[in-house]
């Protein structure tokens, strides 16, 4: 791909997203628009993220991608292979490794840290856009802090199913100012949202860039008699034991049977390698 | 014991194999030339520049080869190509009265300045398949050629302007802003929701227009004009101090006449819708004539009828096929963790509910 | 053109802006933090950490604002030749402004962004004489863990900045080859 330049993007097209990305920054929540370039991947398979990356990845990093919690899921493994070639990065599928994650639909279950970042895929990235298809309506609504209509449509959710009815993309307020839409990872990853590494998130079809500090304060909405609960399958996972991680269902015969696994392939690996490292010691 | 699906960069591999095994289909059958393509296949071709927003011949024949005729899919490639590519500047507005016109139609005239050019249509081809054409014959004979017009041929909603018949266009010097390089922002003026339309989704644009036609924001469109043909493209060159041609282009252009507006104090005029788009595109033209004149209601000062073709951020928002395909196509990719999230959901709200249900039964004077 | 204009880009653009930007999100993403950077040489009094920056962030489309003594043809052409970003002397419509915090006062005209667009405001990039870390103000917000410290040259501008939030100005503050950052979602409590 000599072709190309480093990371695919020009370098004008790279100012313009990191300029994006810093104001971002220093207002944590807000989605900056930013003129999304048409990318070799389509629109919807992650041309945010992946802007994003190729503006923030350096050639000293390594890089890891997940989709649905796997590094081994197809359009994660596209990706991937994009950026080793265009940037010619070196990739990991541990998240300890890592120093830049680009993620869809998932936070990595092992917390992350200070020296990392992390890239959100986002398809919508409107938290209200379900409740208000225009634009021009919910800017005027983030810029006004109105967000009754959301407040009201949890609220309903409640009168009607007697639980709030969103399990994935739940909306999150920042700092006491914007809500957010956190991407459509499963709510169980919403306490996450608060880490030590740099968050940011790209919607190339939307043309939006937003973005958290480490350590900003990111809080579910709620109700005082209806808290937010992360909750998840209550099974641990059949491969690892983990009883803290996300799981994926999988179906294993037409009968009704079905079997729990970690979605993250890389905290399960990780968890059988010591299990097995601990049984070796106790061998030996 | 059960072992996570793997494999996918194996899959795409063989994936990819696949498909560059079905693009040439029957190697016994001569593979196709881009030659051919750019030649046999040219309103396809048009197609692909005026949507992909590049106008390169050779390059949109590859991509329609690449995507084995997926016009979607070759637009895709061109665009994905267009975006890399270094930008040297801007040439001057091209000069569509200066057009060497190969079709020249007008709805609302029988004669005029300039004539009536019907050019290589369909309009009068009776849709009867030929048989001759599968027996791969003869070049046909070359059609009998007129002499063409000399000189300029002048706009007829010009004709109409110099009688004050119809609003005319301010000349405009400002530089548009670029739909490529600048997110949309909403509202949008003429100019940028022109350059949304004009590499709009053919198929899109067509359904609106014709919802206008049926009375959702009817405008009463006249075609004033179509014309199609080659057109100059000019560029300053500062280190010369004046503009060389340096090249040319075909282009279609539609200016419609619409449903006049005028008030106590103003006469009645007519009103424009325009469309001007890469190559021969009449279909294309004409829908984007009729949609932009349909999203002109405010500052004409009509009704907004709540039509679909009136809604600026609905067309603007949804237009783009590339945008629009991608994000349908998407919902293909896995998304077991967010379907997960919703079982789990429903599963909790079902055993709440038929809990509550139970604790009814049992309680018969509570369940009346 | 002097042959010095020529001098003092990155000689490997797309890689050092990589590096150089990540240095730039590194300290506006956690403000408190200093970082080192590397690859501009610009004429003085621009310091490598505001040539730097103004490499990394600057060109055709990002107005740039010469405050005092930091516009002088020298500058001016070099940040011509490098970025080819066009100077501006409306601070209204600076993108990013340069200068020391005395040539940049008063800030009240820069542009602060709108309610429905705050993103639409200056990046000051303030020079300093020093930036020593665990210094100055005590400040607190996003990005920090509890609270940090910034050495900044006022307290009063940036807590008045502050309470503009979400709209407001954000500030690099550059020492040599060193970098520091304080976005409009700071809080500063005073030294």
């Amino acid at each position: 791909m000599t072709d190309y330049n480093f990371a695919y993007l020009d370098e004008q097209t790279k100012r313009m997203i990191r300029r994006a990305i810093l104001k971002g920054m220093a207002i944590p929540g807000y989605q900056v628009p930013f003129a999304s370039r048409e990318m070799p991947m389509p629109y919807g398979w992650g041309t945010g993220g992946v802007q994003v990356s190729a503006a923030v990845l350096t050639p000293e990093d390594c890089f890891k991608v997940i989709d649905q919690g796997a590094d081994d899921t197809t359009n994660a493994v596209s990706i991937r292979r994009f950026f080793e070639k265009t940037a010619g990065v070196a990739v990991t599928e541990r998240t300890a490794e890592a120093s830049v994650i680009q993620t869809r639909h998932r936070i990595p279950e092992e917390a992350l840290r200070e020296d990392q970042i992390i890239v959100y895929q986002v398809p919508i990235p409107e938290p209200l856009r379900f409740l208000e298809p225009r634009e021009t309506e919910t800017r005027k609504m983030h810029s006004l802090e109105e967000y009754g209509l959301m407040h009201v449509k949890l609220y309903e959710d409640i009168a009607q199913h007697g639980n709030i009815a969103t399990a994935y993309a739940y909306p999150v307020k920042v700092e006491g100012r914007y809500v957010m839409d956190p991407s459509p990872i499963p709510k169980f990853d919403n306490p996450k949202l608060e880490m030590d590494a740099i968050q940011l998130f790209g919607a190339g079809r939307e043309q939006r860039i937003y973005a958290l500090p480490p350590h900003t304060k990111v809080v579910s909405l709620d109700f005082e008699d209806h808290p937010f609960d992360p909750s998840k399958a209550d099974h641990p996972c059949a491969i690892c034991g983990a009883e803290d991680s996300y799981l994926d269902e999988v179906i294993t015969d037409d009968a009704g049977g079905r079997m729990f696994v970690c979605s993250d392939t890389d905290y399960c690996r990780g968890r059988v390698e010591a299990a097995a490292g601990a049984k070796a010691e106790d061998a030996a | 014991m059960y072992v996570a699906v793997k494999g996918g960069e194996k899959a795409i591999d063989n994936a990819h194999a696949w498909l560059a095994e079905e693009r040439r289909g029957d190697p016994q059958v001569p593979e196709l030339s881009l030659a051919q393509i750019r030649e046999q296949m040219a309103l396809a071709v048009n197609r692909v520049m005026s949507e992909g927003s590049l106008y390169d011949p050779d390059l949109a024949a590859l991509a329609i080869k690449q995507s084995r005729g997926d016009l979607i899919e070759a637009i895709f490639l061109i665009r994905a190509y267009r975006t890399t590519l270094p930008r040297f500047g801007a040439t001057r507005p091209i000069e569509t009265g200066e057009m060497r016109c190969e079709r020249r139609v007008s709805a609302t005239f029988k004669d005029l300045p300039g004539g009536q050019i019907l050019g290589p249509t369909f309009d009068y081809t009776h849709r009867l398949l030929d048989f001759k054409l599968a027996a791969e014959g003869e070049a046909p004979q070359p059609a009998e050629e007129a002499e063409g017009s000399a000189g300029p041929v002048p706009h007829v909603t010009e004709f109409l302007n110099r009688d004050g018949l119809i609003e005319s266009e301010a000349r405009d010097e400002a530089v548009p802003p670029d739909l490529t390089r600048a997110p949309l922002e909403l509202p949008a003026n003429r100019a940028l929701r022109l350059q949304s339309l004009t590499r709009g989704d053919e198929g899109f644009l067509l359904g609106l227009a014709y919802s206008t036609q049926r009375g959702y924001a009817r405008n009463h469109a006249f075609v004033g004009e179509l014309r199609i043909g080659a057109v100059a493209i000019e560029m300053d060159i500062p280190e010369l101090g004046f503009a060389v041609e340096i090249g040319e282009i075909t282009v279609t252009e539609c200016e419609t006449v619409n449903q006049f507006k005028g008030s106590k104090t103003e006469p009645p005029q007519f009103t424009r819708g325009y469309g001007l788009v890469f190559g021969q595109t009449e279909r294309k033209a004409i829908s984007m004539a009729l949609v932009d004149r349909a999203l002109r209601w405010r500052e004409l000062g009509e009704e907004n009828q709540g039509a679909p073709a009136q809604d600026e951020e609905f067309v603007l928002s949804h237009a783009d096929n590339i945008q629009a395909t991608g994000f349908l196509e998407h919902i293909k990719l896995p998304h077991y963790v967010d379907f997960q999230s919703e079982l789990e959901l429903i599963r909790k709200i079902r055993a709440e509910a038929e809990a509550y249900q139970a604790a009814q039964s049992k309680t018969p004077e509570a369940a009346e | 053109m002097s042959a010095d204009t020529l001098q003092g880009g990155f000689a490997d653009a797309p890689r050092e802006a990589a590096r150089a930007f990540r240095a730039c999100l590194d300290v506006m993403a956690r403000p408190g933090t200093i970082a080192e950077v590397s690859g501009a040489v610009p004429p003085a009094p621009l310091s490598i950490g505001a040539g730097v920056i103004l490499l990394t962030l600057c060109d055709p489309d990002t107005p740039v604002y010469l405050a005092g003594r930091m516009d002088s043809p020298e500058i001016r052409q070099w940040i011509s030749f490098h970025a080819g970003a066009p100077i501006t002397e409306t601070r209204a419509e600076a993108s990013f402004a340069f200068g020391t915090w005395e040539a940049l006062l008063p800030l009240a005209e820069f542009p602060i962004g709108s309610a429905e667009y705050p993103d639409r405001s200056t990046t000051l990039v303030v020079a300093l004489d020093r930036l020593e870390p665990d210094m100055g103000a005590r400040i607190s917000g996003p990005g920090i863990r509890d609270v940090a410290r910034l050495p900044l040259p006022d307290t009063e501008a940036f807590q008045d900045n502050h309470l503009l939030y979400p709209q407001g100005l954000d500030f690099f503050f550059t020492a040599g080859a060193r970098i520091a950052a304080l976005p409009r979602s700071t809080k500063v409590e005073g030294v």
